[in-house]
């Protein structure tokens, strides 16, 4: 048991660090290690490093980790394995919000490129809170069939405000739909610094109801049973989670599968609990989402894919080989 | 340790549990019984808390529990819901640690040397310590079941609320769950309340049983005060019979099917007998229900086959059982569907006799050897066990006889076997009294529990006459038998 945990940190801490320094070198500039902390050397490349490749590699590590976190809890709180971050429509209500603005050509003097990244927050906020509210006023409970069916109803209905603005939209169609299709280039530090303290906050919620999670997998009474306030769980849980979501959507757009398939491929290749499962999805979502950046902007260089296709198309096919391996032991 | 007091409640506003208030002390087995929906669930999650009572209160250790806090409720009281489930897998072994949940506190929970120990003894006591490693779902339903009740166990708590412990449970599970539960109970003074569907066992392995018929208490008492026929007959608009357990001081029930199987006016007659080299036999179409003392399947059965065999006066009596079962093979008779007796008598010599009753007809047949004929009130003065020398008597009767009016058929049928030995001046050779039969007579009373239902069979029922007049008058033939034949 201890070695297995040993070699599932130690192999995931490994896939980040070799993804971090892939993301971070490779470009079309090709950079060497040499020049991280050494000005002299290469100026040129030197800023590129520090102002463009860093901040949009650890910015899609943060996306990455936030989406497969909080799908992995999702997942386990809704105890439903098609459940992912944007199964409770917070997403949609961040892409709302986001969309919005362009949309309406909104920018707040003084915060200027923040404004996307705000209003999709508000956005997210905003349907976080009335998704609960709605949800209690039908069952006081939150069983999860009312909360998956209100998530249901809350994304469908935003999604449909999401087509009206796409089809109304002219000339801002190319930049919404890019947004759409999530991206995490030229963001620069600055998103970066917005996403962290989210990251923190929302991780360290789900971490604290790592244990809670485990025993609510065996059901809402069974978990009272043993002790668990489920109440206070799910609303910590469903916060927690909403918090990543909202904050990863409002500075990336919606980026699928991360937060869907990591849990499920980590929980395959190590275990279901909880304990393990957070940190492990944690690293491995991060690690996807920078090898899914670096392909998405290499491959077809100069030009760049939308990174959302890429992490289907690259995950896809691993997690079918994964579901295949694992099945037919 | 746990009182609930005068508990009401349900889901919406219909109560479906009123007012049920009961007590149980440390160390105790409380079954809850009643039938589909009549509230058992819905009281057991009332008990432990997931659903609030309307009115009532609900104590462990004087205490209420809305006063104590989940995690404090959890290490004293375990709940095991009916249905179990979990949508990821999981390893045996993680899903028992689970019930390690409420003690375990602090930021980073540290597994200690007790809750391993826990978990272990909990694997052992329900014999899933070897799949530790194995996923849930690759495991049967039994052993799925038994891996939660081990999570149960872990809580390591006094009480135990179980809903239906021992479904998808095959006997020897059922039994080793409840083997174990009631040693945990009686040696260390584990207290549990458990939810049954079958009666049996509630009543084998409960002290005191709960019955519930529509939200309310129906009967509460030992088993023996709650296991009554007509009461569950009544609560469960069910048609049952019950019986002794044959071990235990704890009553069982059968189901009685309502099917009327098409066995329209079958009955027996005298051409239903068959005779062979060295055995007579009766072979009827179905089974008769018997009561008997035979050699082969003797006490109380349905058989469909009666035989009585001739054996040599050097038959050796110690492999008589294997021996007998051999025979009825060979003679390509069914051992489970066959009672046989045996006599030194010629068997073709049987004096057989059919008569004609209000209620039917009654056949008796009769072998008698009486070289070892005795007066059972001097029976005592003789020390030597003697086997040679036999009266063996059939009733069987076209008729529906109850359990008494059995009993009391084998009595008339005793009375007039006695009396047709004082009529032949039968004697004992020792004390020189008449005798009243001999040390190994045997005694079969059948009936095709069809047609006219017979309560009693004492000597002056309808039945009982024809037994008495039957079986006198047989048996005085035989005898009459055997002493030409010893003439000769």
């Amino acid at each position: 048991m201890k070695k297995k945990l040993l070699l599932a940190y130690s192999s995931s801490i490994f896939l980040l660090l070799i993804s971090f320094w892939f993301g971070v070198s490779i470009g079309s500039v090709d950079i060497p290690l040499s020049s991280l902390w050494n000005e002299e050397i290469n100026p040129r490349a030197f800023s590129i490093l520090w102002n463009i490749r860093m901040p949009r590699v650890i910015l899609a590590g943060f996306v990455g980790a936030s989406l497969a976190i909080a799908g992995a809890a999702f997942q386990g709180l809704l105890r439903n394995p098609l459940a992912d971050p944007y199964t409770i429509g917070v997403s949609s209500g961040a892409s709302v919000g986001a969309i919005s603005t362009i949309f309406f050509g909104i920018s707040i003097p003084f915060i200027g490129s923040y404004t996307i990244a705000i209003f999709g927050m508000l956005g997210a906020f905003i349907t976080l809170i009335t998704v609960l509210i709605f949800a209690r006023l039908i069952d006081r409970s939150l069983k999860m069939e009312t909360l998956i069916l209100t998530g249901v109803i809350f994304s469908s209905f935003l999604a449909s405000c999401i087509s009206l603005l796409t089809a109304l939209s002219h000339e801002e169609l190319k930049p919404i739909v890019g947004w759409l299709l999530g991206s995490v280039a030229m963001r620069g530090w600055s998103y970066v610094n917005i996403l962290f303290p989210f990251l923190l906050i929302g991780s360290f919620i789900l971490w604290l109801n790592r244990r809670e999670l485990n025993v609510m997998m065996y059901g809402d009474d069974r978990a009272t049973a043993l002790g668990v306030n489920v109440k206070r769980s799910k609303y910590a849980i469903l916060i927690g989670g909403s918090v990543l979501t909202g904050a990863a959507v409002s500075v990336s757009g919606t980026i699928g599968f991360v937060g869907l398939v990591v849990p499920h491929m980590t929980r395959m290749v190590w275990g279901t609990d909880h304990r393990h499962l957070l940190p492990l999805s944690f690293m491995n979502g991060a690690s996807l989402l920078i090898i899914c950046d670096l392909i998405s902007r290499t491959i077809v260089a100069p030009e760049e894919l939308p990174i959302g296709v890429i992490t289907a198309f690259i995950g896809a096919p691993v997690f079918a080989y994964i579901f295949y391996k694992q099945r037919r032991k | 340790m746990l009182k609930v007091e005068q508990i009401s409640g349900g889901y919406h506003q219909t109560p479906i549990v009123r007012d049920i208030s009961f007590l149980v002390n440390k160390g105790e087995f409380l079954g809850i019984l009643g039938p589909n929906g009549c509230g058992k669930s819905t009281l057991i999650k009332m008990i432990s808390g997931i659903l609030k009572p309307t009115s009532g209160k609900v104590l462990i250790d004087g205490i209420p529990i809305e006063k104590l806090n989940p995690r404090q409720l959890a290490k004293k009281m375990t709940v095991l819901p009916q249905m179990q489930s979990n949508t990821f897998s999981t390893t045996v072994r993680e899903t028992v640690e689970i019930g390690r949940y409420p003690h375990q506190s602090g930021f980073f929970s540290s597994w200690s040397e007790e809750d391993e120990e826990a978990v272990i003894k909990a694997m052992e006591l329900t014999d899933v310590l070897k799949y530790q490693d194995t996923n849930l779902e690759f495991l049967s339903g039994g052993e799925r079941q038994r891996v939660f009740i081990a999570q149960a166990l872990a809580q390591s708590s006094e009480l135990l609320l179980l809903d239906e412990p021992t479904n998808y449970l095959d006997i020897a599970h059922q039994k080793q769950i409840l083997d174990m539960i009631r040693k945990e109970v009686t040696e260390h003074g584990l207290t549990v309340v458990s939810v049954f569907h079958d009666i049996n066992l509630a009543s084998l392995y409960c002290d005191h049983l709960l019955l519930m018929e529509a939200g309310s208490v129906k009967a509460y008492g030992e088993p023996h005060e709650v296991i009554i026929e007509q009461q569950i007959m009544d609560v469960y608009e069910a048609r049952i019979s019950t019986q002794a357990h044959p071990e235990q001081p704890k009553p069982q029930m059968a189901i009685l099917p309502d099917f009327e199987e098409q066995r329209k006016e079958k009955s027996v007659s005298l051409s239903n007998i068959q005779k062979g080299e060295d055995y007579i036999a009766f072979i009827a179409e179905f089974p008769l229900k018997v009561l008997s003392s035979a050699v082969h399947n003797a006490g109380l059965g349905w058989y469909a086959t009666f035989i009585n065999r001739t054996v040599p006066q050097e038959y050796d009596i110690e492999n008589v059982k294997t021996e007998f079962l051999q025979y009825i093979i060979e003679k390509g008779f069914s051992p489970t569907n066959t009672v046989g007796m045996m006599t030194a008598v010629d068997t073709k010599k049987a004096v057989m006799k059919e008569y004609l009753a209000p209620f039917g007809s009654l056949i008796v047949i009769v072998t008698a050897g009486i070289g070892g004929a005795i007066d059972v009130s001097h029976a005592y003065e003789r020390t030597a066990y003697q086997t040679i020398g036999t009266i063996n008597t059939w009733v069987i009767i076209n008729g529906k006889l109850s359990e008494e009016a059995f009993v009391q058929g084998m009595m008339t049928a005793t009375e007039a076997k006695s009396k047709a030995l004082q009529t032949e001046k039968v004697m004992d050779k020792l004390s020189n009294t008449i005798a009243t039969g001999t040390p190994t007579d045997s005694l079969l009373v059948a009936a095709t529990q069809q047609g006219e239902f017979m309560q009693y069979a004492g000597p002056l029922t309808e039945v009982g006459k024809m037994i008495g007049k039957g079986v006198y008058e047989a048996t005085v033939e035989a005898i009459q038998i055997y002493k030409r034949e010893m003439e000769r």
